[in-house]
């Protein structure tokens, strides 16, 4: 078995990246440490073929509902849409239009696009982990970044290319 | 309109894929939280010193593994895994104390480490040649006959030299004390100019 600290190395920036999308900037730190917390104390047990990745992500789900987060940020209703996203690259930054974005939309699509497009997830794991059927994970993600697509990415292009 | 699939991954461009600074500030607190929690079963660091950078490991217990670079670090790690717990991290705080009494052993101001040991990875006749090493004192030197000898076994002389070179704790437990009948330093495991600078040093004082 490797060193645990193998696992924070390899792992740690995705799942950190899938937290931020799902929880948001406030949350998604406190969701990557009870994640590597818990994951940590069940590690020795983990089988030994067990998909990694997928393990660190079905944790960080249950965390994201156990702590009611995932209920604290069900859709608002946005009024008014991301004009643009930030364009100064500072990781601190990515929050603010990407995140309005992902925040507006339902749950489990914001789950599914998370699992797919960040952790590389195929939509049979995303479906066990989401306690849906794979057709219902692959329309959770599709739908998703159909709406990321207009809202954000729309904004994106607008403000690039029609100048 | 259909998109590719890289379009789609571009979208999340603005979210950095490795925020360094963000991961450092996480890892030190999982670090915290597992010492607190109890999981931190194997903590380590590593050590910039004249005989090269040295990785430190400690169980709650106390120090568990000293390894030199051509021990190769990531794995005497991968044998703490398997051997103490896979429960093994990148812990600094917990070797404070190791770390001190090195500086203070390397700076020529400490003749004797005092700090609790953890000899887990070394078994049977091992273990008993190194429960004696560490009773010769600083400064002086035993042939591997005379470890043989003290250690109860008179005639296990290359026994006594395996047990010095898959010593888990090398500088702290001085199998670097252990000499030829000749004279000559003879083996170790972290090259023989290691075992020069340490005798070196501790001739000098």
């Amino acid at each position: 078995m490797r060193p645990f600290e193998q696992i924070v190395t390899d792992h740690g920036a995705v799942v950190l990246r899938v937290c931020r999308a799902v929880l948001g900037p406030v949350d998604a730190e406190d969701a990557w440490s009870e994640t590597f917390l818990a994951a940590l104390r069940a590690y020795p047990d983990l089988p030994g073929d067990a998909n990694v990745e997928a393990w660190l992500v079905t944790i960080a789900h249950r965390k994201a509902i156990d702590s009611g987060r995932a209920a604290a940020r069900r859709p608002v209703a946005v009024d008014r849409l991301p004009e643009r996203p930030s364009g100064t690259g500072r990781p601190e930054d990515w929050d603010g239009d990407l995140w309005a974005a992902l925040r507006a939309l339902p749950p489990r699509q914001r789950s599914a696009v998370a699992y797919h497009y960040l952790a590389g997830l195929p939509y049979k794991e995303i479906a066990a982990i989401t306690g849906v059927s794979p057709d219902a994970a692959r329309r959770a993600a599709s739908d998703g970044i159909r709406a990321l697509r207009t809202t954000y990415a729309h904004a994106t292009r607008e403000d690039g290319e029609n100048r | 309109m259909t998109t590719a699939p890289g379009a789609d991954a571009a979208l999340f461009s603005s979210l950095p894929e490795r925020d360094g600074d963000a991961l450092a500030r996480l890892h030190t607190r999982l670090a915290a939280e597992a010492e607190h929690e109890g999981l931190l079963d194997v903590a380590y660091r590593t050590l910039d010193t004249p005989v090269g950078e040295l990785l430190l490991a400690a169980t709650v217990r106390g120090l568990v593994r000293v390894a030199f670079p051509g021990q190769d670090h990531a794995a005497a790690l991968e044998q703490l895994a398997e051997r103490v717990s896979p429960r093994v991290l990148h812990a600094p705080r917990r070797l404070d104390q190791v770390v001190r009494q090195l500086d203070e052993y390397f700076g020529g101001r400490r003749t004797r480490f005092e700090l609790p040991l953890d000899f887990q990875l070394s078994t049977g006749f091992r273990r008993s040649v190194l429960a004696h090493l560490t009773e010769i004192g600083y400064g002086r030197t035993e042939s591997y006959a005379q470890v043989a000898t003290a250690a109860g076994s008179p005639r296990a002389v290359r026994a006594v030299g395996s047990a010095c070179a898959t010593n888990p704790l090398p500088v702290v437990v001085p199998c670097h004390r252990v000499v030829r009948s000749d004279g000559s330093a003879g083996g170790y495991a972290g090259g023989p100019q290691a075992k020069l600078t340490l005798l070196t040093l501790e001739a000098a004082a």
